[in-house]
Order: structure tokens, then C-alpha cells, then sequence
């Protein structure tokens, strides 16, 4: 019997790259791809972690020049206001433009109506699709992950969309090696995800090497919080707490930032990046499954989502 | 060696390097369970994601969860029981991050295992010990020589059904090496494993002492990664050109790309193609930093010494190593979409960072990968899940490597330049790679050598 069977315990090359410097390149590239084939990309920027990342991305990919996107934010009226100052802090260092679509415009004129839940991260959709086709964007970054959730893991890297948005898996085109195909009908966008290979971790130790601020929510503090459904939130003039729901202090952290209707706090003790990152490697929980209401709405609720317009 | 399922510390997680592989199997081989103990043992699955499972299995009145909810992510995928296209998912051990490109087993699994190998360093083909060796085995194998896929493991699967017997695996893996081997497929390594017991999977089987080589972990966990891509000669695609015009950088003009394959040094000698103006790298920027020598795959921002006529889909490589550049790409194809590739037609070829228009000149013969890969020569058409030869000329000239040399700036899409679909993954040259020569000595050797 001869054998051709080798036993691969050879080290890695010089040359290779550690996992982040992989993610970052492929990021990159990513980025890059966007700004040499479309004509209106625009940037989903909240002031959340992913959205960060995203935005030191993009610098790192066109320095020394300008970002060459604007950005969007849509505004659920529920935002934690050190997200907001951040965001705008952001924006004005980099001498960046930002578009801000808010529900609130539409429940004020009556476009949308105030869910009986008081959730509103499911009303962001329609501001959403209408501020790209009113600005005619024809490619929109989003910092979603493929780890974050299963319908997620089925997504695109260049994700098109028809013009009312809709995501529809069965008409995915493959994605071979780095060939991304932009190509799209007038009226349609490609919904572009530089971080789908990034995990909840890859992120925050992304944040970690690159000294990222993030707005302080995300590290431990103490904050008056009530329990609904598992979930500290945060009382606020969007309805909570409601009788029966007491309202105590508690040393909490966000693992993410969302509306405030919807995004609860988790118990931590982890005021420092290097504790996060040992708190999220030791979690049993993923992250939406710990602190997103809206996911848990039904088996499918993201993919509903996401048919619908959403990210 | 086990690896480690405790919580890792900031310091461990940060030296770890990224292995893309792809899983290839059928349904009842037992991908899913192999892919579900992987991501289990590795922690990857958390307890919300488990009790969703539970709670969905129960409610169909099963009594233990069914694992393939994991991997089944969307509605119609749950309610009809087919898999749309291929999902990817991620874990980590302290030595390594995965990103595991999950290829569905049944339905149009050909275009989906291509579409998974062609960005894997790594392939795992499962086969069932209990049939051996079978036309999907032969499929994979295939699949993945084509793609030229680094590294090949075959985990024969279920060998607690085959008493874990040394000569039923030790005749599946000779089979299946000397299969692989003649089409090309480098570097091949043989597991008997029990997904579902957890033999060689992530520990190693108290069964099978006779075995002495790695877990499917522990592979996965030590296969040397990119050492391929910085073998191969320089490439660079410019995928955008960057020119502040601020009073800081009055004059800056860099290429910006991604490496595709080899090492770039300041100082070297390097071509501009299509064009074939020459002129020396004066400065690399990586990212913010300035540095002497990048490598692939990293991104990177490439000035040059003379002010060339330099924009999106050109292609930067050192002056002694070039590509070939032809308005006439004779290529290995797979075909992805529903709508057949007919003579005559023409398609968009997008090739790096290049978008060219194209004629299909000739379709020489589609390849029957079922059955020993007879030839059919002079199809009508290329159908769905085709793998063919095909002959194009394109409207302008393409530097294009052969897809055996480097796998980057060897393959292509072809798309339709009506509507933007994308009709087929191209590579260009032969379709299988030469088999390796017999390494010196390899008939002396004493037997199975992992």
C-alpha cells in the first residue's frame, strides 16, 4: 500500500495573517469593491459598535483621502443619548455628512402608528427604503453579521434588493471566490455587508486593537433599569415602566445598541475592554438572543424582517 | 491534544489565525450531525440557540432536538425541507477561527459545492463506511480538484456501524486517495470518525486505538493556512484609485487593491497590464501604515514611481512574472443558473477587478462527473450545475492567469448583462490539475502514514 496521505503538522507560513488582520483586509476590499462600482453608496450608521467598526473601516480603506459615502441613520426616536453624542461627535471629526430618517417624522404625519408593544425598531423599515430611494442610493452598507442570527447566516456579502427593498433568498446570486456582482436594475440597491465574517467577538476585539470609542453604554454601569420579559430595560418616556414593573439599580452593560424599547442591559461587572471581551467569551447566550425583544417576536421574525426591507 | 472549551482569554484569542473550509456530503452521511458536534463542542452553539431548537423540535413532537434546525435557517427551508444555498458559520477554538462555507447535500449541490470550495483552503468530503466510496464520493472529489481546493480530508463517517473496523476505513481511504490523487488534489488526509458518537471528531476515539493520527479538530486546528497564495507570483487588480487633492497630500496617488496572490517589495521592478507601461513600487501603504514588503491577502495601497495612466481593473505585477494577457479565454466552467449557456451568447465577464463584455465562441465538451468524467463533446448548451470547457473572446484584452497557477486571477464570472445575474463560475485553462509525482521513496513506505 503506498500512501499519499501526509499528516499536516507544519506551522503556519510567515505569511500568514492573524484572523483579525484576515477580516480586516477582506473589509477592506469589501469597501473598496462598493466605491469603484456604484454611484450613490451611502453608509447605516447608528452609533452602535458595528456601525463604528464599519466607519473606521471605511477610513482606514480610502486614507489619506475622505470617505467617499455619506451616511444614514435612522432614527427610532428611542436612542440613548451618549449614542448620539457620539454619533455626532463622529461625524464631525471626520468632516462626514449624515442623513437622519426618523419614525417619529412619520408617526407625526401619520404614516406609521405607534405599535401597541411601543416597539419601533420594526416601524424602521419603511423610513428606511424610502430615504434610499429618495436619495437614489444604489448601495447601503449595513454592519450586520452572519453569527447573529440564522436567517443572517443564509445572506449575501452584495445583497440585492428590488425596489421596494425586498429580500427574497431563493434569488441570491452565489457568491464566488471575491467577485462581487453589483449589478443592478434602475430602482433596485445591493445591500452590502463588509462585516458578514466577523463574529460578536471578532468586533470587539477589532475595537480592542484599533482603540475604538464606543459610546459608554456598552461597558459596565449602574443605571436604573425595570425587568419585562427577561430583559433589564431602561425606563424612558417610550413607556416603561409600567405598573408592576419596579423599577431597581443595577451594574449593567448593552451587548447591543438598538432602540430603547427593545434593547435590554445584561448584568456585568466588565468596565474595561479587556473584560468585555472575557465576558463574551465565557457568554451562553449569543447576543440578540440575550437582549433583542424584536427577535424573539417568532421563530422567523428576522427573516420577516428582512424580506420586508430591513437588515 | 484536545482543544480547548473553556472561555478564552483576550491573549489567546488574538494570535489565532482564520481557516475557510468546506463541508461536502449528502444527506445521509451525516454532515449535519458533523457540523453540529463541531460547532457544539466548540462552544459555538449557545444555550438560547439550543433551547430554540429544543422548543421547535418539541413542538413537532420530537423528543430530542433536531440538530439540522441549526443549520436550516430559513421558512422555507423548515417548512418544505429544502436548503437554499449555502450558509456559512463560524467558530473558534484558542488556536484558530473557522468560517465554514455549509454546502447543502441535496438539492443543485453541484454549483453549491463549487460555490463553498472556491474561497476554502479546506475540504471535508464525508462518506458513509458502510457504502464506501460512491458516484457523490467521486462528485466531491472532483468538485474539489477542480477548484483546486489546498487541502482535502476524508472523514469516513459511521464507523461505529462498520464495528470500527481498521480495514473497511483503511480500503475507503486508498480508494478514495488514489481517486483524488489522479485528478490532481495535492494534499489528502484520512479520518474514521462517528459524527454522532463523537469518535475523532473533536476527541480522540477510545475505538479506534489503531488510528494514531488527528482528530477532524485537531486538523482543522494545525492544516497550514495561505502558505499557497505568497507561493504564487505577485498579483495586485487596482480596485480603486485614491487621490485626496487636500492641502496635506497634494500629490498622493495610490492603487488601492487587495493582493491576490504572491509579495510586493518597494522597489521592484512591475508592469501595468492591459496597458504594459513598466515602472517601480515607490511606497506601500498598509492600511496606515507604511511598510517594505505586503503580501497576499492583504489590502493594501501601492504607489508607483512614474505618474502612469493607472485606474479600477488594471492589473500591477512584477516585471519578470506576468500573465498572459488574450482576448481569447479557453476556460473550466461551472454553470450556476437556470438559464443554459448557449454558442453565440454574450455575457459579461468580470475577471478581478475587471468588467469586460464577451461572446461565448464555443462550448468543447460538458464534463460527466458521475461517471468516471467521461467527456460529452459539443453540448448544445451548458445546463444547470454543468461543468464544461468553454471557449470565449472577450471585447478587450484580459491579463488572465491559468486557474491552476493562481486561483484568483485564474477564475471569473459570467453574468448577464441584461438583467445582472450571474450565469457562471469560470477557471481559466485545463479542468484538473496534473497529478503529483510520487514523492521519492513512497514505496518503501510502511503503510498509512497519518
Amino acid at each position: 500500500m503506498t500512501a499519499t496521505v501526509t499528516h499536516a503538522a507544519q506551522q503556519d507560513s510567515p505569511y500568514a495573517l492573524t484572523h483579525l488582520d484576515a477580516l480586516e483586509s477582506e473589509a477592506v476590499h469589501i469597501f473598496r469593491e462598493v466605491a469603484g462600482e456604484f454611484e450613490r453608496p451611502v453608509v447605516l450608521f447608528s452609533g452602535g459598535k458595528d456601525s463604528i467598526v464599519m466607519l473606521h473601516l471605511a477610513l482606514k480603506a480610502f486614507a489619506p483621502a475622505a470617505v467617499p459615502f455619506s451616511l444614514l441613520h435612522v432614527d427610532t426616536g428611542h436612542n440613548f443619548p451618549e449614542v448620539l453624542d457620539l454619533r455626532d461627535r463622529t461625524v464631525a471629526e471626520h468632516g462626514l455628512r449624515l442623513h437622519v430618517a426618523k419614525v417619529q417624522d412619520y408617526i407625526d404625519d401619520g404614516r406609521l402608528r405607534e405599535r401597541p408593544d411601543g416597539l419601533r425598531n420594526p416601524l424602521q423599515t419603511v423610513p428606511l427604503t424610502e430615504a434610499i430611494s429618495a436619495h437614489r442610493f444604489d448601495a447601503v452598507f449595513g454592519g450586520g453579521r452572519r453569527d447573529e442570527e440564522k436567517a443572517r447566516a443564509k445572506e449575501r456579502v452584495f445583497s440585492l434588493r428590488d425596489e421596494f427593498s425586498q429580500w427574497d433568498p431563493r434569488r441570491q446570486r452565489p457568491e464566488l471566490w471575491q467577485l462581487y456582482n453589483g449589478r443592478h436594475a434602475p430602482g433596485e440597491h445591493v445591500r452590502v455587508f463588509p462585516l458578514s465574517n466577523w463574529t460578536e467577538l471578532d468586533v470587539w476585539q477589532y475595537i480592542a486593537r484599533e482603540a475604538i470609542e464606543l459610546p459608554e453604554i456598552y461597558f459596565a454601569h449602574e443605571r436604573e433599569v425595570f425587568n419585562r420579559g427577561g430583559m433589564w430595560l431602561t425606563a424612558g418616556e417610550w413607556g416603561g415602566p409600567k405598573a408592576g414593573e419596579p423599577v431597581q439599580t443595577r451594574m449593567v452593560r448593552y451587548r447591543t445598541v438598538g432602540d430603547m424599547s427593545c434593547t435590554g442591559a445584561v448584568d456585568s461587572a466588565a468596565t474595561t475592554l479587556d473584560a468585555v471581551i472575557t465576558e463574551i467569551a465565557a457568554s451562553r447566550l449569543t447576543e440578540r438572543g440575550a437582549t433583542r425583544a424584536d427577535d424573539k417576536m417568532s421563530e422567523a421574525a428576522m427573516e420577516d424582517r428582512k424580506r420586508e426591507g430591513y437588515f | 491534544m484536545t482543544s480547548t472549551t473553556s472561555p478564552l482569554t483576550a491573549e489567546q484569542l488574538s494570535a489565532t489565525t482564520l481557516l475557510r473550509f468546506a463541508t461536502a456530503g449528502s444527506v445521509d452521511d451525516g454532515k449535519s450531525t458533523l457540523v453540529g458536534r463541531l460547532l457544539h463542542d466548540s462552544k459555538s452553539v449557545l444555550s438560547d440557540q439550543l433551547e430554540a431548537v429544543e422548543r421547535v423540535s418539541l413542538g413537532r413532537g420530537q423528543e430530542t432536538p433536531d440538530l439540522a434546525l441549526l443549520t436550516d435557517g430559513l421558512r422555507a427551508e423548515r417548512e418544505q425541507g429544502i436548503t437554499i444555498d449555502v450558509a456559512y458559520r463560524y467558530f473558534a477554538t484558542a488556536r484558530r477561527r473557522f468560517i465554514l462555507a455549509d454546502t447543502p447535500g441535496h438539492v443543485q449541490y453541484t454549483r453549491n459545492m463549487v460555490t463553498g470550495a472556491s474561497t476554502a483552503e479546506l475540504a471535508v468530503v464525508l462518506v458513509d463506511a458502510r457504502n464506501g466510496v460512491v458516484e457523490q464520493t467521486r462528485r466531491h472529489a472532483a468538485v474539489a480538484a477542480l477548484l483546486r481546493v489546498p487541502h482535502v480530508v476524508l472523514a469516513v463517517n459511521k464507523m461505529d456501524l462498520v464495528e470500527y473496523a481498521e480495514p473497511v476505513f483503511a480500503a475507503i481511504a486508498e480508494e478514495f486517495t488514489a481517486y483524488a490523487a489522479s485528478l490532481g488534489v495535492p494534499e489528502i488526509t484520512a479520518i474514521p470518525i462517528s459524527a454522532l458518537t463523537g469518535d475523532n471528531v473533536v476527541e480522540p476515539s477510545a475505538n479506534m486505538d489503531w488510528y494514531g493520527g488527528p482528530t477532524v479538530l485537531e486538523h482543522l486546528e494545525t492544516v497550514p493556512v495561505s502558505h499557497d497564495l505568497t507561493d504564487c507570483p505577485a498579483r495586485f487588480p487596482v480596485q480603486y484609485v485614491i487621490r485626496p487633492q487636500t492641502a496635506e497630500h497634494p500629490d498622493y496617488r495610490g492603487y488601492a487593491g487587495q493582493i491576490a496572490s504572491g509579495l510586493l517589495r518597494v522597489g521592484e521592478a512591475v508592469t501595468v497590464l492591459p496597458s504594459g507601461r513598466t515602472t517601480t513600487i515607490s511606497g506601500i501603504d498598509a492600511l496606515g501604515r507604511s511598510v517594505d514588503t505586503a503580501w497576499a491577502p492583504q489590502s493594501v495601497t501601492v504607489r508607483l514611481t512614474d505618474d502612469l495612466d493607472v485606474s479600477r481593473g488594471d492589473l500591477i505585477a512584477p516585471s519578470g512574472s506576468l500573465p498572459p494577457v488574450t482576448q481569447d479565454v479557453r476556460a473550466t466552467v461551472c454553470h450556476l443558473h437556470e438559464r443554459p449557456l448557449r454558442i453565440g451568447e454574450r455575457v459579461l465577464l468580470k475577471h478581478a477587478t475587471r468588467t469586460v463584455k464577451a461572446i461565448v465562441k464555443a462550448l468543447p465538451y460538458r464534463i460527466d462527473l458521475s461517471h468516471g468524467l467521461a467527456h460529452e463533446n459539443d453540448p448544445v448548451a451548458l445546463e444547470v450545475n454543468d461543468i464544461g470547457a468553454v471557449q470565449l473572446r472577450t471585447a478587450e484584452p484580459l491579463p488572465i492567469d491559468t486557474y491552476a497557477e493562481a486561483r484568483l486571477t485564474g477564475a471569473f464570472l459570467l453574468i448577464d448583462p441584461a438583467d445582472g445575474t450571474t450565469l457562471t463560475a469560470g477557471m481559466a485553462g485545463e479542468a484538473f490539475a496534473e497529478p503529483p509525482a510520487a514523492p521519492a521513496g513512497a514505496a518503501d513506505d510502511e503503510g498509512w502514514d497519518f
